[in-house]
């Protein structure tokens, strides 16, 4: 888009409002808070629905977010095989990348384990982490109902859903994960 | 060396012959530095010829004319060590780090082409007329920034450590980790940052009052993304377009990168390309799985946000080597994502006894702080460590004290005081102490 598509102020006066909002903040101190509008040009273009719904890849572990589309663990295992255990290892045990695998029990100082089944405190997270990483050699080409597969296997081999079952936006949003109330927050409300 | 110094300078304040920080002050004074050790890093090229007689007072650089001008500098040729660690993930080069070397650098700015890296999937290279931002959610008027309209606003600048949660974390170990100072710490950089204050865009979409986290998402092949709570980024954040002067390199997040002073890295988003205002935090990969801090008790600590004090000694620091009883300058780094260091305290001997060291100005809120002091070695084995004090009071611990606390399978967060043990040979080990 061209900057002249947007409204922008312009005059003598809006220098000077910029002049003085630049002097004010040459201290490396925090900024008090949100400035006042009037002191910035305006110059962002209004997103449209259509643009946000293109542009929005969260998933909020309530299931917001998720797509349609459903897979279940038996098309997910070869999908894994094809795309994932190179790095992760066979059955997710490990390799050059991460462990994810592991017992659906909260780890413990003994055994700190952070596999997905025992660490992972959401679901709806592995779903993201595929669709916007995986396969890292070309990602975002897997389609939505190989994402669910994936996922679905993921939740198996880690014992957290059963063999048969089929996940969607709707089912993905529903499981538990055992460590869901594992966490403690340090820095945030 | 030692000629130029009195009696009075050579009283220690304390163990093992820690001199007081005035004597930095004294004016023409030498003190001697630990070195590189040869086998580590050499300063000649290794094909140079030795020096002929005659050729040190008329070397040939005084008789012919130089290069000519460069369009672009780069460092010496002869500086060709000083130079990033890689750690890389040998079935995805692009997924790794890279570490500062901070016992190769003085004073407090990194260059931008020594930056500390972390890549999930490799460095995009960004075509800025193709890049956008995208703030939408819980307000208003969402609405999509281009570079160049970003680079129309009012901008502010500062100076800013970015630490990786994960910086350190051989400190964990068993067994003290044996590697240069920054290849063991060096995934922390100092940069000035230039940018908008991501309060103005804030205040253009018109932020709902209900909303509370902003999730930050970057233009890179794992199109990474972090929740962070909006109130800080209300407070201080800059969406940064320059780094020490000139627009942001690749590897640092060029066109636009997410500066959140004094948070761990991972929050600092690289190549930011949306910023979804919300009421929650996503539960993202990169907030659970991973800069989540597992207890003795098997609950994790969670947004693990600020960076506490830490302080390292640079110089002696491993891979160096003493060269003799002398009077030495001790030098290293201190910080804290809290505020500004208020104290740096420097031990010969293992943390029995402490003397304060000099600060060097500037000392900035949330940026390196050079600390300097004198030290007499009298070339038997001592133990140095150096121990930051920020602004709020808190105290770098020990640690074991650390680990108490922590245990040892938290892996980030790790900003113990670090010990340097030193023996008779002049050899500078790290060591638990």
């Amino acid at each position: 888009m061209s900057m002249r598509d947007t409204p922008m102020r312009s005059g003598p006066l809006a220098g000077l409002a910029l002049a003085v909002f630049a002097t004010s903040l040459s201290a490396a101190e925090p900024l008090p808070g949100i400035q006042p509008g009037s002191q910035a040009p305006t110059l962002g273009t209004p997103m449209s629905a259509d643009d946000i719904t293109s542009w929005n890849l969260t998933i909020f572990p309530d299931g917001r977010g998720l797509p349609p589309g459903q897979g279940t663990p038996e098309q997910g295992r070869s999908l894994f095989v094809t795309y994932c255990e190179r790095c992760h290892g066979v059955d997710g045990r490990g390799a050059t990348a991460d462990e994810l695998v592991g017992p659906p029990t909260p780890p413990t100082d003994a055994d700190p384990n952070k596999s997905i089944g025992s660490y992972w405190p959401y679901a709806t997270t592995i779903f993201d982490f595929i669709r916007r990483n995986k396969p890292p050699e070309n990602s975002g080409s897997l389609s939505n109902d190989e994402i669910y597969s994936l996922t679905a296997y993921l939740l198996v081999a880690n014992q957290i859903i059963g063999e048969q079952d089929v996940m969607n936006a709707k089912t993905l949003a529903q499981v538990k994960m055992p460590n869901r109330d594992g966490f403690i927050r340090i820095d945030a409300p | 060396m030692a000629t130029s110094l009195d009696a009075d300078d050579l009283q220690a304040v304390a163990g093992g012959g820690l001199l007081h920080r005035r004597l930095l002050l004294k004016s023409g004074l030498a003190l001697a530095t630990a070195m590189a050790a040869p086998a580590i890093a050499q300063s000649a090229e290794p094909d140079a010829p030795p020096a002929a007689p005659g050729s040190l007072s008329s070397p040939s650089w005084l008789h012919r004319p130089g290069k000519p001008f460069s369009s672009y500098g780069a460092p010496s040729q002869f500086e060709n060590r000083v130079i990033r660690s890689i750690g890389a993930n040998r079935d995805l080069p692009g997924n790794g780090v890279s570490w500062t070397p901070l016992e190769s650098l003085e004073g407090i700015i990194t260059p931008s082409s020594l930056h500390f890296e972390r890549h999930h999937n490799g460095v995009p290279d960004i075509d800025p007329a193709q890049h956008r931002l995208a703030i939408h959610g819980d307000v208003s008027a969402p609405q999509i920034f281009t570079i160049d309209n970003l680079l129309r606003y009012p901008m502010r600048t500062q100076t800013l450590v970015i630490e990786c949660g994960g910086n350190s974390n051989a400190g964990w170990h068993e067994e003290p980790i044996q590697r240069s100072v920054g290849a063991f710490h060096g995934l922390v950089s100092c940069s000035e940052w230039t940018g908008v204050p991501l309060a103005i865009l804030l205040d253009q979409v018109g932020i709902d009052p209900k909303a509370s986290w902003v999730i930050a998402e970057g233009g890179d092949a794992a199109i990474m993304n972090v929740s962070i709570p909006l109130a800080k980024l209300i407070d201080d954040a800059i969406v940064a377009l320059y780094q020490n002067g000139e627009r942001i390199r690749p590897e640092n997040g060029y066109p636009l990168r997410l500066i959140v002073p004094g948070w761990e890295g991972v929050v600092n988003v690289k190549w930011l390309r949306r910023l979804h205002i919300t009421t929650e935090p996503a539960m993202a990969r990169n907030e659970t799985s991973k800069y989540t801090e597992l207890l003795p008790s098997g609950k994790a600590r969670m947004f693990t946000f600020v960076m506490d004090a830490k302080s390292l000694i640079t110089s002696p620091s491993p891979g160096q080597k003493m060269h003799g009883a002398n009077v030495y300058e001790i030098k290293g780094l201190a910080w804290s994502g809290r505020g500004r260091v208020a104290k740096v305290e420097v031990s010969a001997d293992g943390g029995t006894s402490w003397a304060e060291a000099l600060l060097q100005d500037p000392v900035l809120p949330r940026c390196f702080t050079r600390f300097r002091a004198a030290w007499n070695w009298d070339g038997k084995p001592a133990i140095l460590k150096s121990r930051a004090t920020d602004e709020t009071g808190y105290v770098q611990p020990e640690r074991d004290v650390l680990v108490a606390e922590r245990g040892r399978n938290g892996y980030f967060h790790y900003n113990a005081i670090v010990a340097w043990g030193i023996d008779e040979d002049g050899a500078i080990r790290h060591v638990y102490a």
